[in-house]
């Protein structure tokens, strides 16, 4: 083992974390302002992908389809509030549950009927389709490098938008205490689908970048959306912050798990054995994780609004 | 679960013997993940039943949803209610092991036109279960025959860490000579290879050879192509076939995988599937579009000289395989699998279109190993 | 409020007499597979029943009991093949054990493997609340499942095969009628107990504790004691209807500890009516109605499933217990 590939699957780990924050970060600001758990979450995650691909594919242009998928996304979210989401926020988690488990079961189906089950294609844009080298060590894809960029931008954006702006302002108030944000006269009706669109919006772009390098399917969006929801518990569910701890601790957690486990059980058992405790232990490292964390700090690392 | 319920009009038939009719049961997989299998292996088989135009045949489809529960249920339901005289059409492995061997049980025929687990092809083998497609290691075993016979020294293989991905590279190993630069086992569904990209460019391998089916070979094949590694890559049908090779792109072209068909087979049974499936469902068959057609066509081949009430004479029947494979020659060994060539195919692009192009014949008249432990 | 609770109780008088009848009509009609499919109705009720112990009485909202309902499955399955090829299960003080193929047995160290199971998860998930608590139990279902499909002594994602149905006395077992009794008299057991429970000082105390925990300690009475005995019962419950399961379908796989498997004997619980005693086999039935008949008109039904469920959650809150037998107001 060198440095060099261990600092790649460092590289690695940071590049899955920013991806599992872009799905996070709506989840968890939907649960600090709305008091919301949303299994439907990954729905709008296979929603984004399918809008980029689709659009990408008549127009041939991947940034096209890029903007679509965060529209569509959005859209998608807004009627998703509107139409379902809206009555939930007085009831508890497990109708909260219940409800959005049977969205998934909905646009899962009605976009296989729309679609069809065969995989659809959809590929990075030309310019990012080739490595570059890093200080002359190694070749690493642009599109992954891409990938960080633009979580880090989301990060740095939500930032600025909640402490800078009147929209974060009533964000933060609405965290607080929501009554209180009702009663200064803000529409509250309509920040709460502003906040469910924008986070819809960032699981749509998740979707989008995603799909370029994995597979566009219906389901696509069921484990991402528990993995989403590791991060967010870790994290401390309702906070920004915890989310982007949490993603990054998960993502370099489960590529290194991934990488050294099978590796370090070699020295412990033969080389068949190595691979199978390996192999099962590496697939469980990232729920460990959590149960350990929480054991320790049960309401996650970083306190959110929604505890 | 569409119930396709093939009454058809009572016409002359063409074969003489009025037997008894056959009703057959598919369980197939038509929703959820890998849902394009199942639809291609009834498509396949619809097709053959369709052009016999034979009355007395029979056939009823539900989905499984990829639920081994379900199976188990959909197939306790065409025994007890629909009373089929055959059941076929799964497609995994982990549900073949749930419904088959008390199906079987039962005095029922399974054909089995995917699924191929070692246990029913050897130490559980049964003699109402027939398997028209392959034993799971034989594509593997292919591979690891032509990566000796082209001379690769040190490739680095990976599947996913649950029986079939273990049966994969162990079929891989057996009929290669040599060393390997390394063996990953990863999460079964997983959709990020970067960790093992950067691992496979760190061992020095000379090539690739993995078993990552449906959308896991997808992001595997993006996600290599645009790390900058550069080596030949090798696999079985079915990260590569036709189904899936619109989606994975470009990033396929030239990659060498396994397959005991193509649509280039030199055969008229085979040239005459290509153009009516092309005309029926508007694209081109899959490698399980060619499997469910073979699997139809051997169905309607023992029905003509034996009646599905008797069972030994239609076991006997069956197990003579007298139809014209599209895969060319076919024959069943004594446990009730498939003996037949593997080719090695050449992913190309044809007037736009990613498809194969069969290169050579990997393995000539190949059986599995689990044979001898079968005692029929 | 009290013709409520008597509507309520002459639906669940109204509901065990189907239990009885329905199979005797599939009988008389030659329809073992309709007793098929009630055997199945039967054991997911269970689970239901097991899970809204800890969910309805005890405001356990546990997004987990997959894993004990596969563990209850494994643990049959596991008994059940070692005994079947005659394979050494384990060996301690010069005692060796190869499995059994005997249902009391099996249903034994199926609930017993789950209590233990159950105390572990419990201990851990209880130090934690609400949204926590459901992903923690998630979480600790999880590992189970992808232990299941990556450790290959018991098939990994294959699954193991029993072949034959273990045995009960001189019972029949691979009789459809005989095993739906099997699966019906154990449900009627474990839904008297539970609601026994309920009714004894230990579900007021639980109850207590999902109203009020400061009130219940200040009474000198720890919620978390409370609270994990519920949640071992529970677990216990579903595990033996795992049991069940593996000797109805004569296999077991991972997919039995897969998240979609928690979320499904959750929905057996809303959509009957959460904290009603009948609630869960009332849930259980409608949801397999609706997969088999659905599914025999489209391959689609996913589709109308999800409509229903939402309807259920959004206008009949309370679920169908609920709706036929009125509210009942949670003192």
């Amino acid at each position: 083992m060198t440095l060099t590939l261990f600092f790649e699957q460092l590289l690695n780990g940071i590049q899955f974390g920013m991806m599992l924050f872009l799905m996070s970060a709506g989840l968890t600001l939907v649960f600090g302002v709305m008091g919301l758990i949303n299994l439907a979450h990954g729905v709008l995650y296979m929603v984004g992908a399918f809008a980029c691909a689709l659009v990408a594919g008549i127009t041939g242009s991947f940034w096209l389809g890029l903007v679509a998928s965060l529209i569509v996304a959005a859209m998608a979210g807004a009627l998703i509030e509107v139409g379902v989401i809206r009555r939930l926020y007085k009831r508890d988690h497990l109708d909260q549950v219940l409800a959005t488990y049977a969205l998934i079961l909905i646009f899962s189906e009605a976009t296989r009927w729309l679609f069809g089950s065969f995989p659809l294609y959809l590929d990075v844009p030309d310019i990012l389709a080739q490595p570059i080298s890093l200080f002359g060590l190694l070749d690493y894809s642009s599109y992954r490098l891409f990938i960080i960029f633009v979580g880090i931008i989301v990060a740095i954006g939500l930032y600025l938008l909640i402490t800078k702006t009147r929209l974060g302002m009533r964000i933060r108030a609405g965290e607080s205490d929501r009554e209180m944000i009702a009663a200064l006269g803000v529409d509250i009706r309509t920040l709460y689908t502003l906040v469910f669109a924008l986070g819809a919006a960032l699981a749509g772009i998740a979707g989008a970048l995603l799909g370029a390098v994995q597979s566009v399917e219906v389901g696509m969006g069921g484990p991402v959306l528990i993995l989403a929801f590791v991060v967010i518990v870790i994290g401390g569910i309702g906070s920004i912050k915890g989310a982007f701890i949490g993603a990054l601790l998960v993502g370099v957690v489960d590529t290194m798990g991934r990488f050294l486990l099978p590796y370090l059980m070699t020295f412990l058992f033969s080389p068949e054995t190595a691979a199978n405790v390996g192999g099962a232990l590496s697939s469980i490292a990232i729920y460990i994780l959590m149960a350990g964390i929480l054991i320790v700090k049960p309401k996650g690392l970083i306190k959110g609004a929604g505890s | 679960m569409k119930k396709i319920a093939l009454a058809m009009a009572l016409g002359l038939s063409v074969t003489a013997l009025s037997a008894a009719p056959v009703k057959v049961g598919m369980i197939t997989t038509l929703t959820g993940g890998g849902a394009s299998l199942g639809i291609d292996i009834r498509d396949g088989f619809m097709l053959a039943v369709k052009q016999a135009n034979n009355p007395d045949l029979s056939v009823v489809v539900e989905d499984d949803a990829r639920k081994p529960p379900l199976a188990v249920q959909i197939a306790d339901k065409m025994i007890q209610r629909e009373k089929v005289d055959i059941l076929t059409g799964i497609v995994w492995s982990n549900l073949a092991m749930a419904v088959v061997p008390s199906a079987v049980a039962q005095g029922k025929f399974y054909l089995s036109p995917n699924a191929g687990p070692s246990a029913l092809a050897g130490k559980r083998c049964h003699e109402n279960y027939f398997n028209v497609a392959w034993q799971n290691d034989n594509l593997h075993e292919a591979m690891g025959s032509y990566a000796t016979k082209t001379g690769y020294s040190k490739p680095y293989i990976l599947a996913p860490n649950y029986p079939a991905g273990k049966d994969a590279l162990t079929g891989f190993k057996r009929l290669f000579k040599g060393k390997l630069a390394g063996e990953t086992y990863t999460k079964l569904g997983q959709k990020d290879y970067a960790a093992e990209i950067a691992q496979i460019r760190a061992s020095g391998a000379d090539s690739i050879y993995f078993f990552l089916p449906g959308g896991m070979g997808i992001s595997f094949m993006k996600q290599y192509t645009q790390s900058g590694v550069r080596l030949p890559i090798m696999g079985p049908a079915f990260s590569f076939d036709q189904g899936i090779l619109k989606a994975v792109g470009k990033a396929a072209l030239g990659v060498k995988n396994s397959s005991q068909w193509n649509k280039d087979l030199d055969n008229a049974a085979n040239q005459a599937f290509v153009k009516s499936f092309s005309s029926e469902y508007g694209r081109l068959p899959s490698l399980y579009a060619s499997q469910g057609f073979d699997t139809a066509n051997l169905i309607l081949s023992a029905m003509k000289t034996a009646d599905v009430k008797d069972t030994d004479a239609f076991r006997a029947a069956l197990n003579k395989a007298d139809f014209n494979s599209v895969r060319g020659d076919f024959k069943f060994a004594a446990n009730q699998h498939p003996i037949q060539n593997i080719y090695v195919r050449e992913v190309i692009e044809e007037n736009g279109v990613l498809t194969n192009k069969v290169i050579s014949t990997a393995l000539e008249n190949h059986s599995d190993v689990y044979g001898a432990k079968c005692k029929l | 409020m009290m013709l409520s609770v008597n509507r309520e109780q002459k639906l669940n008088i109204s509901f065990i007499a189907l239990l009885f009848i329905l199979p005797a009509v599939a009988l008389s009609m030659d329809e073992p597979f309709y007793i098929t499919l009630m055997t199945k109705v039967v054991i997911l009720a269970m689970a239901g029943v097991g899970l809204n112990l800890a969910l309805g009485l005890g405001g356990l909202i546990s997004f987990g009991h997959a894993a004990f309902f596969g563990i209850g499955g494994y643990a049959a399955g596991i008994l059940a093949t070692h005994y079947m090829n005659d394979e050494l299960l384990f060996s301690a003080f010069g005692y060796e054990y190869f499995g059994t193929d005997n249902m009391l047995a099996i249903w034994f160290a199926a609930m017993f493997v789950g209590a233990i199971a159950a105390i572990i998860i419990g201990y851990f998930s209880l130090r934690t609340k609400g949204v926590y608590f459901i992903m923690i139990t998630l979480a600790f279902a999880q590992m189970i499942y992808y232990f299941a499909i990556a450790w290959p002594t018991y098939g990994g994602e294959d699954g193991l095969s029993i072949y034959v149905r273990n045995n009960l006395f001189d019972l029949n077992t691979l009789d459809p009628i005989i095993f739906y009794g099997i699966c019906l008299s154990l449900l009627l057991l474990v839904t008297f107990l539970v609601s026994t429970l309920r009714n004894s000082h230990f579900g007021s105390a639980l109850q207590a504790a999902r109203q009020n925990e400061q009130r219940l300690a200040s009474v000198g009475i720890r919620p978390f004691g409370i609270q994990l005995t519920a949640f071992v019962i529970s677990a216990m419950a579903t595990a033996l209807a795992g049991a069940l399961f593996a000797d109805l379908n004569r296999f077991v796989s991972p997919d039995m500890l897969s998240w979609h498997t928690s979320g499904e004997i959750m929905i057996f619980v809303i959509l009957g009516g959460v904290g009603r005693l009948f609630g869960p086999i009332l849930g259980a039935a409608m949801f397999i109605v609706f997969e088999y008949y659905l599914g025999g008109i489209t391959e689609h039904w996913g589709l109308f499933l999800g409509i229903a469920l939402l309807a259920v959650v959004l206008f009949a809150r309370g679920g169908i217990v609920g709706v036929i037998a009125g509210e009942v107001k949670h003192d």
